[in-house]
């Protein structure tokens, strides 16, 4: 049996889903859509049921491809029961999709969740009243406290199992004779929407629906002109809104009766958007807050990585020592392969981990949406919104969980944009080629220049992309929801399926191209390499032998500084670069094609497409920041 | 009159919107549908969004948007 989990964004849905759902979930995307859902098996009374967590939305109403996968998911037959979860303390709102949920004529049982936060707000529920009235097993529920849970699954399961209906909601009767008319000019009609449902989504002037069915329902068109105008005639309003408003009122009528409303209790979390969202106070806790989780991730992620790569390193002495001759071709491929795996697991993951830990806590928390709304009008500026500030502080410890980031955006231009961005923010192992080439030999405030260049150029770019990729968004509607204690449950499961998605896709890629580069370097064709870098280190004034670093560089940043010693054959840079080239060089390095692991993240983020433009675009950009910084710098040396 | 311009902490009554379709159906969904009682909570500084609560609900709309939201006072 396979039970659904759908409900409102912020009613606790994910907190139950991570409640029952093990290490092992799978997420997963509609087929040919960027919209995921997560399944888990769950055991359940003596037997397995599969449980998928649905992408939580506010209505069905198919204005965006999550509500459209949704509607198509949960009527397709591969759902047994649907378990709506409501927010307790918002019952009037949540009944609105409820309402749209039986329009769908599909079993379902209803969660009604944080009946802690309810009790909070004054709000008593009479449970029995709202099952009457909707007909439906309601079960009352704390989903952050694991209380309710298991009394839910049983219901759902026994639901499931009768394939129980419910009762169709009614509305008026002027509403109800046209949906017959309508409907009964539908019945032949294949589709995995009842005729009432189809009835409803043509009113409401769904025009997928529309095209989907028009071909077999020929006549439908002048039907439902006629049926629509004098729906029109009868409220004086737009057809588009007029079922919609009768779900309001029937659930404003259900609300009426369940709902006592008492004395709201006025709690410490209710004045933190007082200090949080301060004009003045709000912008010094925002910056204290990203700098202490920008701390956090850096400095767990130093600790880490700095042990793990001295055990990398030792071992690749010691494979080269196995060797009567450390350039025989298994010693270097044993070398590549060993840089494959520890590009992952002690420069990658330790970045990555307490990353998504902490951006974890920060949404589930409720800050995230704070952040989108202190720093939405700064965005703005740079054709994003608010929320798109987190993936670029995130960048300066490593760009692969800045591109995770991006998810927190629903816009698919708006993620570009700030996945391209982002990749220029120059990284821990960029800074490390900054320091150990530009403030080791010319002083910090010279390294301190390229930053402030870096940010000058990402506002630039940002400026450029808002030209060729107008934002067409009207703008921001958020909700800001509740403050609460996220359950440790759900941020590690939600951690661990990201960590394991990287580990699976991401890291294999990574170890082939190291494997492949070092077979490339066995075969002796760095001249080659050269030769297809020249055209750039020429125009940027720099020696040839750069191309091999360079390109080594994709595959680790921090290779192009180390292997650039190698391959100018002085680890002491002022003897083989001038100041101008070791400036031109930086500037490059920290703005040219992100790294392997950056590059196959943008891929399972955003698709082949996107990865490439990217790799193009910040090729584009390295040559021009890189030819600036050469004439600047040519002005001062 | 907008609810842009609307003084804070006042209840509200939305009287209408037009902001295109996807935007009317956004806001409907959150519960800012004509006849609900909203009131302005603050604004984000430097010409950033609004925050209203709307049902026991806080929801920040961009200040293009809530120009286009006429309100009367209760």
């Amino acid at each position: 049996m396979r039970i659904g989990l759908i409900g409102q964004p912020n009613c606790g849905k994910s907190t139950l889903f991570n409640q029952v759902a093990g290490y092992k979930a799978e997420t997963g995307n509609f087929s040919g859509t960027t919209v995921t859902y997560t399944e888990s098996a769950v055991r359940l009374m003596g037997g397995v049921v599969n449980v998928v967590d649905l992408p939580g939305t506010y209505s069905l109403a198919g204005t965006n491809p999550a509500e459209r996968e949704v509607i198509k998911y949960l009527t397709s037959n591969e759902i047994d029961v649907v378990v709506n979860v409501l927010d307790a303390s918002n019952l009037q709102h949540g009944l609105l999709m409820t309402i749209e949920l039986l329009e769908l004529n599909i079993p379902m049982v209803i969660a009604l969740n944080m009946m802690d936060e309810a009790d909070r707000a004054g709000i008593h529920i009479d449970v029995q009243e709202l099952e009457t009235l909707i007909g439906l097993p309601v079960i009352p529920m704390i989903a952050s406290k694991g209380r309710g849970i298991q009394p839910l699954f049983i219901a759902a399961f026994q639901v499931g199992q009768k394939r129980q209906l419910p009762n169709q909601p009614k509305y008026s009767h002027q509403i109800e004779d046209a949906l017959d008319v309508l409907a009964g000019s539908l019945s032949d009609v294949e589709s995995n929407l009842n005729p009432r449902a189809l009835a409803i989504k043509l009113i409401e002037g769904d025009s997928i629906v529309f095209d989907e069915i028009s071909d077999e329902a020929p006549g439908i068109k002048a039907n439902l002109e006629t049926i629509k105008q004098s729906l029109v005639h009868q409220f004086g309003e737009s057809a588009d809104w007029i079922v919609s408003d009768a779900r309001t009122q029937l659930a404003n009528q259900i609300s009426a009766v369940v709902i006592k409303q008492g004395k709201r209790k006025i709690t410490l979390r209710d004045k933190l958007d007082d200090v949080l969202l301060h004009p003045f106070w709000g912008y010094i806790a925002l910056v204290a807050i990203m700098f202490i989780f920008f701390q956090a991730v850096y400095s767990v992620g130093e600790m880490i990585e700095a042990p793990l790569m001295e055990i990398f390193e030792n071992l690749e002495v010691w494979i080269e020592a196995q060797f009567s001759n450390p350039e025989a071709f298994f010693s270097q491929v044993l070398i590549g392969l060993s840089q494959g795996i520890s590009g992952g697991i002690a420069i990658v993951l330790p970045y990555l981990v307490p990353f998504l830990i902490g951006l974890g806590l920060l949404e589930d928390v409720g800050y995230l949406s704070r952040v989108a709304f202190m720093m939405d009008a700064l965005m703005h500026k740079l054709g994003l919104h608010g929320k798109s500030i987190v993936p670029f502080i995130l960048g300066f410890g490593c760009n692969v969980p800045a591109i995770m980031a991006t998810r927190i955006l629903e816009d698919k231009r708006e993620r570009y944009i700030s996945a391209a961005l982002s990749t220029l923010v120059p990284c821990a192992a960029r800074l490390a080629v900054v320091f150990g080439l530009v403030a080791f030999y010319l002083g910090p405030g010279l390294a301190l220049a390229i930053y402030l260049f870096d940010l000058f150029v990402i506002a630039l770019t940002a400026r450029l992309l808002n030209k060729f990729l107008p934002d067409d968004s009207p703008g921001l509607i958020l909700e800001m929801p509740v403050y609460r204690v996220p359950t440790v449950q759900a941020v590690f499961n939600k951690a661990w399926w990201r960590i394991r998605e990287f580990i699976v896709e991401a890291w294999p890629l990574l170890i082939i191209g190291s494997v492949t580069l070092a077979i490339l370097n066995f075969l002796n064709v760095s001249s080659y390499l050269n030769t297809l870098v020249r055209p750039i280190s020429w125009a940027l004034g720099l020696p040839g032998q750069v191309g091999v670093p360079l390109i080594f560089g994709v595959l680790r940043k921090e290779l192009s500084l180390v292997m650039l010693g190698q391959a100018l054959g002085s680890m002491n840079f002022p003897l083989v670069l001038s100041s101008v080239q070791m400036i031109t060089y930086a500037v490059f390095v920290v703005f040219y094609v992100p790294c392997l692991a950056t590059m196959l993240v943008i891929r399972k983020e955003m698709g082949m497409k996107a990865m490439w433009s990217i790799v193009g675009l910040t090729t584009l950009i390295a040559t021009l920041a890189g030819l600036l910084a050469r004439i600047l710098a040519s002005i001062f040396y | 009159m907008k609810l842009l311009d609307a003084p804070k902490n006042i209840p509200l009554n939305i009287i209408n919107y037009t902001g295109g379709r996807g935007v009317d159906s956004k806001l409907r969904q959150l519960g800012l549908c004509p006849g609900r009682v909203v009131k302005i909570l603050r604004y984000a500084p430097l010409g950033g969004p609004v925050m209203i609560e709307v049902g026991g609900r806080s929801v920040a709309i961009g200040r293009g948007i809530a120009a286009k939201i006429k309100v009367e006072k209760i």
